[in-house]
């Protein structure tokens, strides 16, 4: 087609039209989902690292003008701007030091063992993000946003912790159990998203926010009632811990906290991947995220898709509930023990991209940062909450390649 | 049938002009969702019945006239109320059977028999303060009547305004901080600013970068939580007493209109942000619906390749439009920390943009619907609040879900296939490169 | 006001969508610029106007060179624009959209809709157009939108008026009054350029023709040329405006669609009363302008509309409350009208389009499993039979040209076993070696006994195809006749009059 879009490449792939057509309508693209993952997944690598670096230099400017010691040598810049630099420099190296010793290696101690630690409480925190992530991306390809993660959770959540805690069982057979009743609330909790999309048009994005608050109030109630969720004589809403026969185990034995839970989160990955790729079913939440139209007209039931994608989303983002409850904090369940991932899922698919190894890729960056940042607030006493900040930039700034080029004076795709 | 025809075959004037035959279409929802309500109330009645009278307080202090308490028997009063919904439930099949469309005065009607029957059992042996609950649902209700102003508005011109609640929030911060410094009318000037400038970060990116502006939105909420979280714990928290002290807004009754009965002390006895919440809802509905600035706004939003086309800067109305809302948007923010609680705190909106939002949809993309839709956002809330007071026989958390649920089984029931603004949500990329 | 463009060149990256192209007009003159599909008319309008910018060349008006940074530019400098695709705001009402851009206003920017509602009157009665300033776009027939958008030209003062292919939407009767709106315009003074693919409209009104292929001015022509000349210029080549088809082979009846009614949510009826039945080896015709039930017949018949009573059997078997998958199953192929809104996933692969409606059993999928490599195979084949020009099978169907995309849906509906094929506007947009092409299988289609259903508001494509035309008005049919009715009847019967001996 000839009406050109500014779109920041044109797909390798595109051959040139053998003819121009501009008859067509300019109208633009009526499914936004369309264009808007084909914008992230036009980014190209150098976009990413660019993306990072730029929101990393925002971050450091952040630490930078709250320091106590930048700011004190502020004020006298001009007489010694030696000092202003240096307490400036301290302030940086020293927040993104603890964040590296924090995420991947601690190099203030000498025991290998010990010193390898954060990795695994990077790839710990990775597991929910990754599992999580999958679940919003698989919606994104069928053009659902579902902002629903933190509902999904904390119902998957609180059912796989009821049979955690309430049960006898074997060891196996529990926390398989437990893993099940949990993925299949979350998916219960998404799939009526999908029910009330497919039947009534009710905007998934609004149905899945409010549904963050309903989940949110049930799970509350029933820990605050003593014959529902509440551990028995306690006042706090808060339920029993879990039966160790219903935690997943420590994978590389207990002086790491390192669980079960990512090696779900690979195999969820390797899942995914199949339905999006080699499924039948994969194939037509992909038609009906492209273009419901088109799907509908060649026999695809496009309400029963969204019913299933988000059966399964939430399914998957159930799972991360599962994995805080019986991995992460076995201590009992609690109306927060979302941790915020919900939410965090999001920005990780978009920056994976909606596809599965780019939200494993994201997945452990984003999880490298919350393992780092809780580091960087120990020893630096900077707030977590920066984390926060840099996440969201960067997916901002990498949906925007030509911000990026621009910038960095990239060369744009066409002059390549 | 038999399709031959002789030919050559010439034309008649036609015996009779063709037209068409209109159907009407009438939806079932409505009467279903009465049914669903009124059997809800029933069983309320019925599994927790309640003992006692229920009054009703309807002045407040300080009146000039004097209206009297009413009360009730409670239990036969709301079984009263339940008949009188069940009689609207009859009289919304009846319709339906006999395909007419359900009128909004029979809507309302059910609405006020069903809250006030709901009213009387859950607060039997109470006292109900009218004008405290109606007053101070008003309150709640101003910077979701705000936020949803800015998500009418943006989205009439074509963008979609998830940052609604990063505004709210940024809003908040903002008055926290100037207001510490430099007063309340200064605090209420910079949540507009600090509304501005996020809604100047979402028009960069979904106008100008052409990101989705969903995406968008949903980042810079997360962005402005981030951002306002880390500089609470930098610099409010430490310098509490100089930078998040802010000074509050008092309630300024307006002579005359503050003293007419019932209606007085809920609308005219508020804080000047009430006040410049009328006036502002006034404003954009004008505005939107009257004048040249409207009609381009609404053109943008509905066709804008149309607009280009009558030269009108697609993009620039946008962004214009954009930067407006966000400012309005900010102004709710002020609420939180020049009225509310004087002081700034974490994630202290708690999501009131998303119910902003919410009401945007619920309202119809219509400023005075979307105003009436915050208002009853805002009336749930409140209800609890005062219930609870009362000592109502529903679990707190309940009460809390109220309007999160009333919001599901509006988009599902009521709105679910509403028109929005044809070209909302979607880029416009103009012509020449 | 003469207008002159001067080597206007545009390019879209390696495409060159326009490549030196000159054209004068001069006032009181209607100049046609004729070119099929895709030979650049449109994006020579669209710099004219302002939306594109020239990579090289002028404008100029009036002997003066003009530099528009936007169709704002374009107005003021009296350019006005009837385009092809209204841009009307169809919940504004007339006045609203003829202001709009140009307000008219009073106290603090409010608006002065009288103001605007008298110039819509005046300017009405100046060329005898009935149109009421406060009737809402959308409730008006398409014809009376037109109008609404000549007089938004109008109220500008634009002096070169540009139609852009005006009469796609129109019956003959209401071509023929635009017609008479153009010479009249003409006779005021008026420089007119006239965008069109159709030679007979053409001949008709011009007083200059351009003909451009392919982004270039291929020469000029006069009014006077015959068709056959007018269109071996326009596609370069001889071409056949007939298509070749035997006297069919009738066999016994297929579809027997009975007293069809579609009514759409709002309550509108759409379709109405409608019965008829096509044959074996036979193929219906649909004429009727654009909006006249035609796509809510093509829908139903697929199962794609929701409020459907009456029957629609075929081969003894109901459709009507089969969901589409058991429809597509029972044998029905559809082209849709719109092929890039429903009958292609633009982002998808040509191969995972030509098995967008086999997603469910064999060949393509086992197991819940796609068959990659049966799929490959098939869609090398396909490329091949159905002479689709891409790279390959991994290219997305959006980036294929309009014809390839028609051609890679035909291919997927014509290669599963077919009791029925229904055909909405399969050449539109599309061009003319495609054009022939997809007629040619159609054609073939039919001749190897399925019987098709063929929509078109081309009435040039109907009377081609045709074995029986059904015309339709306002959802119900006018008549059915033979293809060799006159198109003056023909005509007459898109308007709703009824001739004698059709049978309804």
């Amino acid at each position: 087609m000839t009406y050109p879009t500014n779109e920041p490449g044109p797909n390798p792939t595109t051959p040139a039209p053998t003819e121009p057509e501009p008859e067509k309508p300019v109208a633009p693209d009526d499914d936004r989902w369309r264009k808007a993952l084909r914008e992230i997944a036009s980014g190209n690598a150098a976009v990413a690292f660019f993306s990072v670096l730029l929101a990393v230099a925002v971050g450091s400017l952040l630490i930078m003008f709250t320091d106590d010691d930048v700011r004190d040598t502020f004020s006298y810049v001009f007489a010694q701007p030696g000092d202003f630099f240096s307490a400036s420099w301290n302030a940086v190296w020293g927040a993104y030091t603890a964040l590296f010793r924090g995420s991947i290696y601690n190099t203030r101690v000498d025991d290998f063992q010990t010193a390898i630690r954060p990795l695994t409480e990077t790839l710990k925190f990775a597991a929910p993000l990754i599992v999580a992530g999958l679940g919003v991306g698989l919606a994104f390809r069928a053009a659902l946003f579902n902002i629903g993660g933190r509902g999904q959770m904390l119902m998957a959540g609180a059912a796989a912790g009821w049979v955690g805690y309430q049960f006898e069982m074997p060891w196996p057979i529990h926390v398989t159990l437990a893993i099940l009743v949990g993925m299949a609330a979350g998916a219960l909790w998404g799939g009526l998203v999908g029910l009330l999309k497919a039947r009534t048009g009710a905007h998934e994005v609004i149905v899945t926010i409010m549904l963050n608050y309903v989940a949110f109030y049930l799970v509350f109630y029933a820990l605050s009632e003593q014959n529902l969720l509440q551990a028995p004589g306690s006042g706090n809403p808060k339920s029993l811990p879990m039966k160790d026969s219903a935690v997943l185990p420590k994978l590389l034995g207990d002086r790491y906290n390192l669980h079960l839970g990512f090696l779900l989160a690979l195999i969820a990955v390797a899942l995914v991947w199949w339905i999006l790729n080699r499924s039948s079913l994969g194939f037509r939440i992909r038609a009906v995220g492209e273009n419901p139209a088109a799907a509908r007209s060649a026999g695809i039931d496009v309400g029963r898709t969204y019913i299933v994608v988000m059966l399964i989303s939430g399914g998957l983002v159930g799972l991360a509930g599962v994995n805080q409850v019986l991995g992460t904090v076995t201590s009992g369940i609690a109306v927060d023990l979302d941790a915020g991932i919900g939410f965090d899922a999001i920005t990780v698919a978009l920056l994976g991209r909606s596809r599965p190894l780019g939200i494993l890729a994201a997945g452990l960056l984003f999880g490298a940062f919350k393992a780092g940042g809780f580091a960087m607030q120990a020893s630096e006493n900077i707030p977590v909450d920066i984390v926060l900040v840099v996440q969201s930039l960067i997916v901002l700034f990498i949906a925007a390649p030509p911000l990026i080029r621009a910038i960095f004076r990239l060369p744009t795709r066409e002059a390549q | 049938m038999s399709t031959s025809a002789s030919t050559p075959v010439t034309p008649s004037p036609a015996e009779e002009e063709i037209v068409l035959p209109e159907v009407t279409v009438v939806d079932r929802k409505a009467a279903v969702m009465f049914g669903v309500l009124t059997v809800g109330l029933a069983l309320l009645l019925i599994l927790a019945p309640q003992e006692g009278d229920t009054s009703f307080r309807l002045k407040a202090p300080n009146d000039f006239i004097e209206l009297p308490t009413i009360t009730v028997p409670s239990t036969p009063t709301a079984w009263v109320l339940t008949l009188a919904c069940a009689l609207c439930t009859a009289a919304a099949i009846v319709l339906y059977t006999q395909k007419r469309k359900t009128p909004i005065w029979l809507v309302i009607v059910f609405a006020l028999a069903w809250m006030t029957g709901f009213l009387t059992w859950a607060a039997a042996g109470g006292t109900v303060p009218v004008v405290g609950l109606l007053g101070g649902s008003l309150a709640v209700a101003v910077p979701l009547v705000f936020g949803a102003l800015g998500g009418v508005l943006g989205e009439r011109a074509g963008v979609v305004n998830i940052a609604i609640d990063g505004q709210l929030l940024f809003g908040a911060f903002a008055a926290a901080m100037i207001g510490s410094l430099a007063g309340t009318w200064a605090g209420l000037g910079a949540s507009m600013v600090a509304g501005l400038l996020v809604a100047s970060v979402l028009g960069l990116f979904a106008i100008r970068y052409f990101v989705d502006q969903v995406i968008v939105g949903v980042v810079l909420n997360v962005l402005v939580i981030g951002l306002t979280s880390f500089m609470f714990s930098q610099v409010l928290a430490p310098n509490a007493a100089s930078l998040n002290s802010p000074p509050r807004f008092r309630a300024v009754p307006i002579p005359v209109l503050g003293e007419i009965p019932l209606i007085g002390p809920i609308f005219f006895r508020q804080t000047v942000i009430v006040y410049i919440l009328y006036i502002t809802v006034a404003l954009v509905t004008w505005t939107l619906y009257r004048t040249k600035w409207g009609l381009r706004v609404r053109a943008v939003g509905e066709h804008p390749k149309a607009a280009d086309t009558v030269g009108i800067k697609v993009n620039r109305t946008r962004f214009r439009t954009i930067l407006l809302a966000g400012a309005i948007a900010g102004m709710g923010g002020a609420f939180y920390t020049l009225v509310s609680v004087p002081q700034f705190n974490r994630e202290m909106t708690g999501g009131a943009g998303y119910i902003a939002l919410a009401a945007v949809i619920f309202g119809k993309w219509d400023p005075i619907r979307a105003t009436l839709a915050a208002l009853l956002f805002g009336f749930a809330s409140n209800l609890q609040g005062v219930l609870s007071v009362i000592g109502s026989p529903v679990p707190s958390q309940f009460m809390l879900m109220l309007p999160y649920v009333v919001t599901i089984f509006a988009v599902a029931g009521l709105v679910g296939r509403s028109r929005a603004p044809a070209a909302d949500g979607i880029p416009y990329r103009a012509g020449g490169q | 006001m003469k207008l002159e463009l001067r080597d206007i060149t545009k390019r879209f990256g390696s495409l060159v969508a326009n490549d030196r192209i000159s054209l004068t007009v001069e006032p009181g003159e209607i100049h046609c610029l004729l070119g099929e599909n895709g030979a650049g008319k449109s994006t020579l309008m669209n710099v004219l106007y302002g939306l594109y910018r020239a990579d090289e060349g002028e404008i100029l008006l009036d002997d003066e060179v003009q530099h528009f940074t936007g169709p704002g530019d374009a107005i003021a400098a009296g350019i006005g624009m009837v385009h092809q695709h209204f841009m009307l705001l169809p919940v504004f009402t007339v006045a609203e959209n003829v202001m709009l851009g140009d307000e008219a206003t009073g106290f603090a920017g409010s608006l002065d809709l009288d103001a605007a509602g008298k110039r819509v009157a005046e300017i009405s009665k100046q060329f005898g157009f009935h149109v009421n300033p406060s009737s809402v776009i959308e409730d008006l027939p398409v014809g009376v939108q037109q109008r609404v958008e000549i007089i938004k030209a109008l109220s500008r003062d634009a002096e070169v008026l540009v139609f852009d292919e005006p009469t796609a939407v129109l019956t003959p009767q209401e071509t023929d009054e635009l017609m008479g709106t153009m010479r009249q315009l003409k006779e005021a003074g008026k420089a007119i350029v006239f965008i069109t693919h159709k030679l007979r409209e053409v001949r008709e009104v011009a007083d200059k023709i351009t003909v451009i292929r392919l982004g270039k001015v291929v020469g000029e022509a006069s009014p006077t040329a015959s068709n056959q000349e007018l269109a071996a210029m326009m596609v370069g080549r001889p071409v056949e405006l007939t298509v070749h088809k035997d006297p069919p082979q009738l066999g016994e009846d297929a579809l027997v669609v009975d007293n069809l009614r579609v009514i759409d949510a709002l309550g509108h009826v759409h379709v109405d009363n409608l019965s008829f039945t096509i044959k074996r080896g036979e193929v219906l015709a649909v004429a009727g302008v654009q909006g006249n039930g035609q796509t809510e017949l093509t829908e139903a018949l697929l199962g794609l509309q929701d409020h459907v009573t009456g029957s629609i059997k075929l081969d003894g078997k109901e459709l009507v409350g089969r969901s589409v998958r058991k429809i597509l199953d029972a044998g029905v192929g559809f082209v849709p009208e719109d092929r890039q809104e429903d009958g292609l996933v633009g982002n998808m692969t040509i191969a995972e389009n030509l098995m967008l409606n086999r997603s469910f059993d064999e060949p393509f999928v086992r197991n819940g499993s796609l068959q990659l490599d049966k799929l490959d195979e098939f869609a090398t084949q396909k490329l091949k039979e159905y002479d689709v020009r891409a790279p390959g099978i991994t290219t997305n169907a959006g980036n294929l040209s309009g014809g390839n995309q028609q051609k890679v849906v035909v291919a997927r509906e014509l290669s599963r076993d077919l009791r029925l094929l229904v055909a909405a506007q399969p050449t539109r947009g599309v061009d003319v070696g495609s054009i022939e092409f997809i007629h040619t299988q159609i054609v073939a289609t039919r001749d190897s006994g399925v019987p098709v259903l063929v929509v078109s508001t081309e009435l040039d494509e109907v009377v081609a195809l045709a074995d029986r035309i059904m015309v339709l008005y306002r959802g119900r049919i006018v008549g059915i006749v033979p293809p060799d009715t006159p198109r003056e009847v023909l005509g007459l019967m898109m308007t709703g009059e009824r001739p004698e001996g059709a049978v309804a």
